[in-house]
């Protein structure tokens, strides 16, 4: 689980790529919050080393069963692996600093 | 969430304003009068095994073969390659439904540990799926299973109990008939999150438990907003049909019955029964063991098939092979009728199932063979099964399959006890005819009694008869009654040669009274003829000495005449005229 190291791993060139979905449904209040959030905190921890992927799935519905979606907004990290599911507007950032693993659950404040 | 809204098919029923979605599970709509609410949202609930996810996969198989709803499983908990393969051998063709555009399998895999949850969120993404899913295939029909596993999986409970109840709202107003399956809670809770408290239209109960190491399987209606419904346990069953339940209150008194009569294959007895007994009638033979209860089943199954109606024989106690042979013995030959395929025999130790899988049984076979007559032998073998009061109601539903079907039914039963005249297994009371064997001892054998117990409808014979078991098959004979009751056996034998000696002797003596008598009459003949010979010679005697009067009187008419002419000629004439005047 800790492959890609505990924390603030920025600078390094075996830092791993992060490749991020994020699955949406309009244009709601959550939809906005939480791709304002994802690029803020992608900014400030994985600065030239993140990708986003917006998917709209009143657009795409059958795209929700490849990645089995069930809630919205759902922010799947499929790079690096294992595939992480991080659900809600993303408004608590530590979480989602865990969600994402650069950040272990429970560890430094 | 744009799925087209349906108009509902159904037609609304003209007694009640619920309209019912047929489930096309066996016994259960008859259960419910029609099925689950249309357009509404049902619970199923129960504890691990209780075949829950089953009754979904059923009423959606049944949906889209038999009653043209298509519909979706959104399923949780298990892969659609795994809910596929578990339900092949039910022979639900997941797969085949699938490709057919009837039926879509969508299963959604959470992961509980790859998942975080981080500030609001709502249910959209499974709206969108189950919405995409719904238009594709035009569904009618939905099951969610098992539901709960998102109140587990995605932390925050507040948000997905006001999704779930949204989602609720959703299927409703697109008019889905709904199955939600659920876990069984502890200490009694329906289910482990309270979602009972959304599904407030129709909740049903799925127990699985073991009886006697027999694993048994119940099914109540909780709920059921607006209809009437069972408020039993219905035992249920799962077969290689799928489920069956069986409402034990669902034994109206409805069937049609017939007055002709059939015969049981032993003329005597038929004759006793006035006849027979009634076609779709149900026929109890009970007894002691060995009293020839088998014996007597079979001559009405051999009767039946003489005829040449269909039957079937099915034996709790025996293999087919063995009843052949055995039957055989005492001139009954089944095997003929089995090679005519008249006659289905089957043999299966009642213990090997539960009672429910034994009931499943005898259905399928009534369904395949559909016998005009059908014995089982014996009914009382059930009671190593189950407890009583529900091997009675087994052997009551048995009853009713079979009237309903207006099959002759012949069921034997053991009883231990020869001087209680009960059953071992207390259905008397539903039988139309009752036959009792006993054995009776005495001078050193043992002989068979048979009597009619009850003939709903008929004048039956208040008589004892004895009963035979003879190389060509069962025979009935009037019993003997001498000085010490009914005789049986040799002391019958004994009897009627006592009773043809005397006869022989009576015979003899009328004989020889029959000679004297003829006798005596030649002998009066004679004498008559005598008499008639004294009478005609008596009689010609008579003639004679008239004629000779009468030859008399003329001779002395002549003289007289003589005379007179001689005293004409002379004076001496007319004195002798004097003396003669």
């Amino acid at each position: 689980m800790d492959a890609n190291g505990p924390a603030h791993d920025d600078g390094s060139d075996s830092s791993p790529m992060y490749e991020l979905r994020l699955y949406l449904a309009g244009h709601s209040p959550k939809s906005v919050r939480a791709v304002e959030n994802l690029r803020r905190t992608c900014e400030e921890y994985l600065p030239g080393r993140y990708r986003i992927e917006l998917v709209d799935l009143l657009e795409n519905p059958q795209l929700a069963r490849g990645d089995e979606i069930i809630a919205v907004p759902t922010l799947v990290r499929k790079l690096p692996e294992p595939v992480r599911k991080i659900i809600g507007d993303l408004s608590d950032t530590e979480k989602l600093l865990v969600g994402l693993q650069l950040r272990s659950a429970g560890g430094r404040q | 969430m744009a799925a087209t809204i349906h108009p509902p098919r159904t037609a609304p029923s003209t007694r009640s304003a619920l309209v019912k979605a047929p489930t096309g599970i066996r016994g259960f709509d008859e259960l419910t009068g029609g099925g689950l609410p249309h357009g509404r949202a049902t619970l199923v609930t129960g504890g691990p095994g209780s075949c829950k996810t089953l009754f979904g996969l059923e009423f959606l198989v049944r949906g889209a073969e038999e009653f043209d709803e298509p519909g979706v499983l959104l399923a949780f908990e298990e892969s659609a390659t795994d809910l596929t393969e578990n339900v092949a051998s039910l022979g639900f063709d997941l797969a085949g439904l699938e490709a057919d555009g009837r039926l879509v399998i969508d299963a959604v895999r959470i992961d509980a540990s790859e998942i975080v949850t981080t500030g609001e969120f709502d249910l959209d993404g499974l709206f969108i799926r189950l919405a995409a899913a719904v238009q594709s295939v035009g569904a009618r029909r939905v099951v969610l299973d098992t539901i709960e596993v998102l109140f587990g999986a995605l932390g925050d409970e507040a948000i997905v109990r006001n999704e779930f109840s949204r989602l609720l709202r959703w299927l409703k107003d697109h008019e889905l008939t709904t199955v939600i399956t659920g876990e069984r809670g502890p200490e009694g809770q329906l289910t482990r999150f309270g979602i009972e408290e959304y599904a407030s239209d129709c909740v049903l109960v799925l127990d699985h438990r073991m009886r006697d190491e027999i694993a048994t399987r119940r099914l109540r209606v909780v709920k059921y907003r607006g209809s009437a419904h069972g408020t039993n346990e219905y035992p249920f069953l799962v077969t290689d049909r799928g489920l069956r339940v069986w409402p034990i209150t669902s034994t109206a008194l409805t069937y049609a019955v017939s007055t002709e009569r059939v015969s049981l294959g032993v003329p005597q007895l038929d004759e006793m029964l006035g006849g027979g007994v009634y076609r779709g009638s149900t026929v109890l033979i009970t007894g002691t063991a060995g009293t020839g209860k088998t014996t007597l089943a079979a001559s009405a199954v051999d009767a039946a098939c003489a005829r040449g109606e269909s039957a079937l024989f099915v034996s709790f106690e025996e293999s087919p092979d063995q009843i052949i042979r055995n039957l055989r013995s005492v001139g009954i030959d089944l095997g003929r009728w089995v090679d005519d395929g008249l006659l289905r025999l089957w043999g299966e130790r009642a213990t090997a199932f539960g009672l429910e899988a034994h009931l499943s049984a005898i259905e399928r076979l009534l369904e395949e063979s559909e016998p005009a007559v059908a014995v089982l032998d014996a009914v009382g073998s059930l009671s190593n099964v189950g407890a009583e009061a529900e091997v009675t109601s087994a052997v009551v539903r048995e009853v009713d399959m079979m009237k309903s079907r207006g099959v002759t039914a012949i069921l034997t039963s053991l009883n231990h006890d020869a001087q209680r005249e009960s059953s071992s297994v207390a259905v008397s009371s539903v039988v139309d005819t009752w036959l009792l064997l006993r054995n009776v001892e005495s001078d050193g054998e043992r002989n068979r009694l048979l009597f009619v117990m009850k003939s709903r409808g008929t004048a039956h014979s208040n008589q004892v008869r004895e009963f035979l078991l003879t190389d060509h098959g069962a025979e009935l004979l009037d019993v003997t009654v001498g000085a010490r009751g009914v005789l049986t056996g040799s002391a019958r034998l004994a009897q009627a040669a006592e009773e043809r000696a005397a006869a022989a002797d009576r015979s003899a003596e009328l004989e020889r009274r029959r000679l004297a008598l003829e006798r005596r009459t030649a002998e009066v003949d004679a004498q008559v003829a005598a008499l008639h010979a004294q009478l005609a010679t008596e009689s010609a005697e008579l003639d004679r000495l008239a004629a000779e009067e009468t030859r008399g009187a003329d001779a002395r008419a002549a003289d007289r005449e003589r005379l007179a002419r001689r005293r004409e000629s002379g004076p001496a004439d007319g004195r002798s005229e004097a003396r003669d005047g």
